[in-house]
């Protein structure tokens, strides 16, 4: 009996001893980034995580990040994300996530909410050329976070061959709501809608800031406003008369290709567009237009990405540093050329205008341009949002928009 | 394995003589199973319980020190309540419990259907077919998913088909609306009554919870039908050939025809085969998440929204790990409970004194008949030497 018990003992030891072995080593994955210099990278070197468009997005963030490497002396190795938000959970939760990364405006609040994020937009050198709309889209409980890497603003993208074919000249190109509708009346036909674009507020927004609303102002929330009530109306009523309609009830999965498919003559789309003209529909002939005004004027949407930093980051002097070399107008301007987004620094704006004339309507939006809040569970709000827009069709403004508020009233405040 | 081969020595001897050791073995040998699975899936496991029951705001350790214990706050802010959030888990229930509803029994029917198919014998070139059915089954679900969109898109072959046959197909993919109210507001009915209307569950009308699964989750059901079924086939189609021929003859001789000797004879055989499939069936169609991620992400409408991505999309991509967690474990509870339901709705019984009663047959009281008999031994392979029709079988099979 003995004997038996002490074999037990033994493999029980054993056993435990293997377990604790394994786990200590599990658990050391876990703590390294709890203590700072440790797990985070050491000083010597920056890691930088990108989600990217293109090989053309890689190859310019890479160089411009090997130049600074040289000029610095400290190394920095750029690693591509396959899915930037899962990679970047995945390094927060493991204390060890990447010093530098690209990030948008919807994940900033759940990120700088659980303290994952550094603050380092008050000690930008550049900090006043930045956009103010930008600066707010990257402020978070009253504190500039991260400094924006670029931007985008929507325009109304026409299609040329269709838009001439139809007798229509540069002077028709609409300015008003009433405009817009009678041309896309006018190019509805053989199958084709007059503008088409994807079903969210992502771009529907567009309509709401014209007419004067939005989803918040002022720290308020304003989604079921009358203003907001008009746009989403006069939507619906072009969706019905069949000259709107949806991307993806054209058989497309956003406007860019419903509009290169020439399922459609006309699109609310970013500056995204000329990549995807020039890949996909090279024979599309297009102009790129401000958005018509509404009732209360020019209004459009903004999107944009910030190089954020991780709070465990070990060299977050040099991190500072490479974020302001990166956002230097030469770099933004360099980047701009090679992958088509605009510089987030009004001190670029004006050379990047004379670069590309074709497209000022896209920069011209910068001075109206609404972005997205930046409250913890915003991007929840708006997928629902989206999701009630989808049924637009059938539903009623007066009521998507009111749920739209109270959604909004419970993370305001 | 080790506990049967200890637990009579224990009693009997004192641990002396040429067994002394084997327990140790045993261990030893079972050592690095229980360390890999411990690693990999009970700590996790664990891990994830107390996350559900946390704070852990995604930075850093969960064990670490300014990470508090919460009780049930995440569980209820998910089913109680007429927030986004519990609004979001009850859709995700909505949409999962329709595609269950749907996709367990089809599948089921279906597998057993071709694995009778290929079973028989009157098929010509049944390797060919088992070989075609159980394709789909080997295909990543991804890139099943990519096929499905582009057969499902509103321009796509599945609806140059209907067009062919004068049905405008839907816009798949892009239509919200639910099957039952579809057929509702063809017959004229837009509005369903106050009592469905004002009431519901989990934060979700009744009246949204009979819209059935939408156009675009039918399609998600369809290709899980498509993909599992062979799988399914496979196992029946294992069970089928442990039934010996004889035991149909035997029917046959006491006059059976093909349907009762199905019902009475084959499905009951078929009961441990069958549970295994409703089993798995109900574990994969509770879990369903790659074509979600992959093809829509909840669109449209969040009526392809399932807990298992809404897990996934509250940890990862809005940092509400805790709910996330207790999502997974809600669907955990489910699908333990629905297991447990199915095992007692298919548990042995004892045959019911008015099921013996058609057997007694006044003309032959003397004699059960055979096939009832047979129907209720265990059934043992066929011996190759006495029933050549199912060695051929058999070996058929197994050359193609």
């Amino acid at each position: 009996m003995k004997r038996h018990t002490a074999a037990r003992a033994l493999a029980l030891g054993a056993f435990t001893a293997t377990a604790a072995l394994a786990l200590a080593g599990c658990g050391q994955g876990f703590d390294d980034g709890g203590s700072t210099g440790e797990g985070g990278g050491d000083d010597s070197g920056l890691t930088i995580l990108i989600g990217s468009s293109g090989d053309a997005e890689t190859d310019a963030v890479t160089e411009a990040v090997a130049a600074w490497s040289e000029e610095s002396g400290t190394p920095a190795e750029v690693t591509v994300a396959s899915d930037l938000n899962q990679q970047l959970s995945q390094g927060f939760a493991a204390g060890d996530p990447p010093d530098l990364f690209y990030l948008s405006t919807e994940a900033l609040a759940g990120y700088a909410a659980n303290g994952s994020l550094q603050a380092y937009g008050d000690d930008l050198e550049n900090k006043d050329d930045f956009y103010p709309s930008l600066v707010e889209n990257f402020t978070y409980e009253d504190q500039f976070y991260c400094a924006p890497k670029d931007f985008s603003t929507l325009a109304l993208i026409i299609n040329k061959g269709l838009w001439d074919a139809a007798g229509l000249t540069e002077a028709d190109i609409p300015t008003t709501w009433d405009e817009l509708a009678s041309v896309a009346q006018t190019l509805t036909k053989d199958g084709v809608v007059g503008l088409g674009y994807g079903w969210e507020w992502q771009r529907l927004g567009t309509f709401m800031a014209q007419a004067g609303g939005g989803l918040v102002e002022d720290g308020e929330p304003i989604a079921n406003s009358q203003e907001n009530v008009d746009a989403l109306t006069y939507v619906q009523d072009q969706m019905a008369a069949g000259t709107f309609a949806y991307a993806q009830d054209l058989g497309a999965g956003w406007g860019g290709e419903a509009f290169g498919k020439q399922l459609s003559a006309m699109t609310i789309e970013g500056n995204w567009i000329q990549g995807a003209m020039a890949n996909d529909y090279p024979d599309v002939e297009y102009i790129v237009a401000e958005l018509p005004e509404g009732p209360a004027g020019k209004g459009t949407l903004q999107f944009t990405n910030c190089w954020g930093m991780a709070a465990d980051s070990s060299n977050q002097e040099a991190a500072l540093d490479l974020v302001q070399y990166l956002t230097s107008t030469e770099q933004q301007l360099a980047f701009s050329q090679a992958f088509g987004v605009m510089p987030s620094i009004q001190s670029a704006a004006e050379q990047w205008k004379t670069d590309n004339p074709d497209l000022a309507a896209f920069i011209a939006g910068a001075d109206y341009a609404q972005g997205i809040p930046t409250y913890e569970g915003t991007a929840d709000v708006i997928t629902d949002f989206n999701s009630q827009l989808q049924g637009l069709k059938d539903g009623d403004p007066q009521q998507i928009l009111d749920t739209v508020q109270s959604n909004l009233e419970a993370i305001v405040g | 394995m080790t506990a049967t081969v200890t637990a009579p020595r224990r009693g009997r001897t004192s641990g002396s003589g040429i067994r002394r050791g084997e327990a140790l073995a045993g261990w030893i040998f079972t050592a690095p199973v229980i360390v890999i699975l411990g690693i990999f899936l009970f700590i996790p496991v664990l891990m994830a319980l107390w996350v559900s029951v946390s704070d852990w705001g995604g930075r850093g350790s969960p064990f670490s020190g300014n990470v508090n214990f919460v009780g049930l706050e995440n569980y209820a802010s998910v089913t109680t309540g007429e927030g986004l959030t519990a609004r979001d888990f009850g859709t995700a229930m909505r949409n999962n419990t329709w595609y269950v509803i749907l996709v367990v029994p089809l599948q089921t029917a279906l597998s057993l259907f071709l694995a009778l198919l290929v079973n028989g014998a009157i098929l010509r070139g049944r390797g060919f077919f088992r070989t075609a059915f159980y394709f789909p089954s080997v295909t990543a679900s991804v890139a099943i998913t990519v096929l499905w969109l582009f057969l499902f898109n509103p321009r796509g072959p599945v609806n140059a088909f209907l067009a062919l046959v004068g049905i405008t197909g839907p816009n798949w993919f892009a239509d919200p609306r639910g099957i039952f109210h579809v057929v509702l507001s063809g017959l004229g009915v837009r509005e369903g009554p106050s009592v469905l209307t004002g009431n519901g569950f989990l934060a979700v009308s009744w009246w949204n919870w009979g819209a059935g699964p939408s156009i675009a989750m039918s399609a998600f059901i369809l290709m899980a039908i498509f993909t599992t079924s062979g799988t399914f086939m496979l196992l029946f189609l294992a069970a089928l050939q442990n039934i010996g021929p004889e035991i149909q003859e035997a029917a046959m001789v006491d006059g059976a025809n093909a349907w009762q000797r199905f019902w009475r004879v084959t499905l009951p055989q078929l009961k441990p085969a069958l549970f295994t499939v409703l089993t798995l069936g109900l574990i994969g169609c509770w879990q369903v998440f790659d074509q979600i991620y992959t093809g829509t992400k909840g669109q449209p409408a969040k009526t392809t929204l399932t807990p298992a991505y809404l897990s996934y999309d509250a940890g990862f991509l809005d940092q509400n790990w805790g709910q996330g967690a207790a999502i997974a474990f809600i669907l955990f509870g489910i699908i333990v409970l629905f297991t447990i339901l199915q095992r007692w709705v298919l548990r042995e019984r004892p045959v019911s004194r008015r099921r013996a009663r058609q057997y007694e047959l006044p003309a032959r009281p003397a004699t059960a008949s055979p096939a009832t008999i047979a129907s209720r031994q265990v059934p043992a392979p066929p011996d190759p030497a006495q029933t050549p029709g199912g060695a051929d079988d058999l070996g058929k099979g197994a050359r193609s």
